[in-house]
Parts: structure tokens; C-alpha cells; sequence
């Protein structure tokens, strides 16, 4: 069967991100970017699933700026068939990348369908969950355990209280939750193979979609800085303090 | 305005995020409805009807709705809210899983995990894992909002009489069913309602070091969580992890013990009202938004700090 594995260029999680000073959004000049962390789990887990012998070929996509080619011939290097990227130097809301996904979606028809459940950069936690929506399938959100099995996943998701299972029909969508598993590094060979791995372009306007948006960012500010307090020196001192100081014991 | 408010809860409570998220519907204004679904809800649904200020209890019971599958429950949500001005639901795995389905069969893009309104149509929400924030004006004819019960000051639990009114519609896709759970038993309060937490880290260095925590939890009536380091060495279960992948908590008093204090940890802890780390490297970050810290050896300091209390 075929998989297809959705990824998105953000910002590095290492880097500590600096609001611009006119607060219209965060300043991403010259900083590292790379692919959104529950991105590589989705790739990793579509890979193993190939080498399981479940998956048969592996599409990746992603929509976002050309630059995003750099992510996508990564996820070729880990493992990735083709890749596909659908260009847009806008910032798109989750609808309007759900949308675009349908369209891929559409195309390639897929099985199965596995994204990160959200990006680090909007935080949005949206994507996955609007796919399955548009596309009328099953989903399978913040998963940490994907079993397929005849023409049914089960998929274990991690919930406030625990865990819950749940078995979807194919096709189905899955957001990938941390502790889904470990991805692996690309290695130098694998790395120079992925370049010549077929990469196609497309844009939201050639696959008929409009990525007109309700939602409009008004401005993007510091959070309040949280202060640093004292450093006290004993147990007995921080017992004090927190009953005649703080008064919350 | 009326609003539609979807009821958190496990079959057989309302959760008290449910209150939170009431609290957020308050702020923006208007009539406040809650949809309560699932499969043998009485019990939600009456504890619903006395929630201060909400004017209507809608339920939808039936089989289909059990373990709230968005599947399921989805378009029943978005069903009823198209005659609404917002829906809105807490930012739990439940409410994440739901909305965002709700939101794109409405045709319309959600506003997630919003922390404060700024008037019926704009709010504020966290970025970058809490390092900006954004304000977010939303155009749509139903706005779809999820909740970050921290943010919101909860109503109270007792006082309104709401009609309830019973919803017919059953929708059943197909397309998914529950196997099964495995919910972590617990007789502590839970992580983020509780008015005192107590976490550990690394420092730990294992699980069964964290009853020194479950110790000093008991005493002071904590509930105990934990750092992504913790949990991915397997010290704890994933549902203790604070962060900005795990829970999000605002207790009054938060204990960090042998926690350096990463951004996504500290995402998930800073609007504490007062925060204590104790962790023996002094240039630990978590020191950095720590009302009162000391550096000290957890294994000493932690049961000193047990008997002082």
C-alpha cells in the first residue's frame, strides 16, 4: 500500500525565537531551519512500515516555500520514495494546508496518511485532524502505537488520562505523538542516493485549491517575562518563605 | 450571540475543564449552551444543567457518541453549532481531537488553545511553544475555539438551572470503534486542576525515586508530574508530563525538583503563580523563572523538605 508522509519546514527546536521589533511575527532571518520534530516521527514511522513490508511506496509531501525542497530531500534520505511539494511563499492557516493535502490526497490516493500532530512553529495541533475531515477518513490522532492489519490500523493514542485504541478503516489519517518512535539519521550514502530521487512541484493554484483564510494574525508579542527570584539556602528558609512570604502552604 | 460550548468529560463526570472553558465563553459574551455527548450521560448532563451561567444543556445520547469519536461526534458538533456565533471546546486531547474536524467541515479555521479574549472576534493564544504570543482576529461566521483552561478562571461548578433538551441526531460514519483504554489509577488530584504540583526530571535518575515525590505530594495534597526527560527514560507514564507536548499547568505552588528547566517544560509550567526548583546545578535554567530556588541534592533536600511541612 501506499503511504503518504506530510512534513513542514519550521524553525530549528533549538532555537530560541526573537519577537520582530514592529510585533508582526517572529524574526526568522538567518535562523536554522529545519523539519518539525512530529514531521520526522511521521517519516520514520511510514519507513518502518515499508521495511515491515506493509508499505509498498512512500510519497512525501509538504506545502510551504521553495526552501522546503531542503526538508524534502531529507525525508528522501531517511527513507522517502518522491517527494512532492506544493509552493507557496505565504503563510497558510492548517485549513488552507489541509486543503492542498486533499488535493494531493486525491492524486496519489493513498492508504494511509501520517502527519505530525502539530508544528512547533503555530502550535496549531489543526492539520491532521481537517485532512481527515476533507477526505472523510478515520483518524487516528497522537499516536504513540500503529499497527496495520488486513484492511484496518489500530492505532493507540496517547489521552489526557493515559491511553485509548482505536481501529479505523483504511484509508485513514495519523498524527504522530513523541514516543511513536526514534528517527533515525540519514546517512552520507542514503543522502547523496536522495538527490537524485524524483521531487515534483506544484502550486495551490494548479491543483484548483483557494487558500483564502478566516483567521488573521494581528500582532505577535513577548510573553511576559517571568522575573528570577531568590535563591534561599535552606530547606528551613524555603519552608518559611513559602508560609509567611508567598503564603501558599 | 449564543454560544456552544462543548462539554469535557469521561462518560461519567464533567471534567473541570469544562468550567474553564464556560469561563472563556462568559468573556466573550451572549447565551451559553453546552452540548454534552456520549452514551449514558445523565449523570454529565444534570451536573452540566447547574453549571453558573449556562442557559441550555443539549444532549446527544446514544451509542454512537460513546468514547466520543470525531468521527462520530464531529459532525454532530458541527450540525448544531452552524447556528452559532462560537464553538468552543478545552484544549484537552479530547477537545484537540474533535474542534479541528468540526472547524473544517464548517469550512472555517480554528483558533487553538486561546489563553485570553480580547473582544468577541480577537484573542490571544501562545506561539513558538509559549516564546510569543499571537493575536488572532477570526472572520468566520462561526468562530471554532479551542480553550487553554489555564488561562481562564473557572466558573462555579453549582448555582445556574439549565433547560436540558435532547438531541435526536445520530451520525455514525463507519469509519472507526473504540478496542480500549488504559487510564492511569490515581488517587491524587489531577495534574491540572491541582492547586499544588509537585515534578520531577532527570535528576530522579529513576522511578523509584519519584516516591520520594509521591511523599511530599500526599503531605502537601499535590498532584506529582513530571519532565519530558523523565518520562522519556521511562521513569513515569506520558500522561505525567508537563510541557508544551504534555499538560499545561497553573497551580499556585509548583515544586521543580531535578528539573534543568528546558523551553518546552517551562512552556508548561510559567504561569505558576509561585514556582521552587530544587536542583544541585546552580546554573540550572529553571532557577531563571524560579521564585525560590535551592541548590541542593534532591535525595537530601526533598525529605527534609517532607518533615518541615
Amino acid at each position: 500500500m501506499k503511504v503518504l508522509a506530510c512534513i513542514k519546514r519550521v524553525v530549528d527546536y533549538n532555537v530560541k525565537v526573537r519577537v520582530k521589533a514592529d510585533n508582526s511575527g517572529v524574526d526568522l532571518a538567518n535562523v536554522k531551519m529545519s523539519m518539525n520534530p512530529f514531521c520526522e516521527i511521521a517519516v520514520e514511522e511510514a519507513v518502518r512500515l515499508k521495511e515491515k513490508g506493509v508499505a509498498t511506496e512512500i510519497v512525501v509531501v509538504s506545502i510551504g516555500p521553495t526552501t522546503a525542497q531542503e526538508q524534502l530531500r531529507t525525508a528522501l534520505a531517511l527513507g522517502a520514495d518522491r517527494a512532492i511539494l506544493v509552493e507557496s511563499a505565504e503563510d497558510l492557516t492548517s485549513l488552507a494546508v489541509a486543503k492542498l493535502l486533499k488535493a494531493v490526497v486525491d492524486k496519489e490516493q493513498p492508504q494511509l496518511v501520517i502527519l505530525g500532530k502539530q508544528a512547533i512553529d503555530s502550535d496549531n495541533n489543526q492539520t491532521g485532524q481537517m485532512l481527515a475531515a476533507l477526505t472523510g477518513f478515520g483518524q487516528g490522532t497522537f499516536a504513540s502505537k500503529v499497527e496495520v492489519a488486513g484492511d484496518k490500523v489500530a492505532v493507540t493514542r496517547e489521552v489526557d488520562g493515559g491511553a485509548q485504541t482505536v481501529s479505523l478503516k483504511l484509508p485513514a489519517i495519523i498524527t504522530t505523538d513523541l514516543r511513536l518512535n526514534e528517527p533515525r539519521y540519514a546517512s552520507l550514502p542514503n543522502i547523496m542516493k536522495a538527490k537524485k530521487k524524483p521531487l515534483e512541484v506544484l502550486t495551490p493554484d494548479a491543483l484548483g485549491v483557494s487558500t483564502a483564510s478566516t483567521n488573521k494574525t494581528l500582532k505577535v508579542e513577548a510573553p511576559a517575562a517571568r522575573s528570577a527570584g531568590i535563591k534561599v539556602k535552606s530547606v528551613a528558609e524555603l519552608v518559611e518563605k513559602l508560609k509567611n512570604e508567598a503564603k501558599v502552604i | 450571540m449564543t454560544i456552544l460550548v462543548i462539554a469535557e468529560h469521561d462518560g461519567k463526570a464533567l471534567a473541570p475543564a469544562t468550567l474553564n472553558t464556560v469561563a472563556a465563553a462568559a468573556k466573550i459574551g451572549g447565551d451559553i449552551h453546552v452540548l454534552v455527548a456520549g452514551q449514558g450521560i445523565g449523570a454529565v448532563a444534570e451536573a452540566t444543567a447547574q453549571i453558573a451561567g449556562v442557559a441550555k444543556v443539549l444532549v446527544a445520547d446514544n451509542a454512537a457518541y460513546a468514547h466520543q469519536l470525531p468521527e462520530n461526534v464531529a459532525p454532530l458538533v458541527a450540525e448544531l453549532g452552524a447556528g452559532y456565533s462560537h464553538i468552543l471546546a478545552a484544549a484537552t486531547s479530547n477537545g484537540k481531537n474533535i474542534l479541528p474536524r468540526v472547524a473544517a467541515q464548517l469550512d472555517v479555521d480554528q483558533i487553538s488553545e486561546i489563553i485570553s479574549v480580547v473582544s468577541a472576534d480577537t484573542f490571544t493564544r501562545p506561539i513558538y511553544a509559549g516564546n510569543a504570543i499571537a493575536t488572532v482576529q477570526s472572520t468566520a461566521p462561526v468562530k471554532v475555539i479551542t480553550v487553554r483552561a489555564t488561562g481562564f478562571d473557572p466558573v462555579a461548578a453549582q448555582g445556574g438551572s439549565a433547560a436540558v433538551e435532547a438531541v435526536a441526531a445520530v451520525h455514525d460514519a463507519g469509519t472507526s470503534s473504540f478496542v480500549g483504554e488504559e487510564l492511569a489509577k490515581s488517587d491524587r488530584p489531577e495534574l491540572t486542576a491541582a492547586k499544588v504540583v509537585v515534578s520531577g526530571g532527570r535528576g530522579m535518575q529513576n522511578g523509584d525515586n519519584f516516591k520520594l515525590l509521591y511523599t511530599l505530594a500526599d503531605k502537601l495534597g499535590a498532584a506529582v508530574g513530571a519532565s519530558r526527560a523523565a518520562v522519556d527514560a521511562g521513569f513515569v507514564p506520558n500522561d505525567m508530563q508537563v510541557g508544551q507536548t504534555g499538560k499545561i499547568v497553573a497551580p499556585q505552588l509548583y515544586i521543580a525538583v531535578g528539573i534543568s528547566g528546558a523551553i518546552q517544560h517551562l512552556a508548561g509550567m510559567k504561569d505558576s503563580k509561585v514556582i521552587v526548583a530544587i536542583n544541585k546545578d546552580e546554573e540550572a535554567p529553571i532557577f531563571q523563572v524560579a521564585d525560590y530556588g535551592l541548590v541542593a541534592d534532591l535525595f537530601e533536600a526533598v525529605p527534609e523538605l517532607e518533615q518541615a511541612i
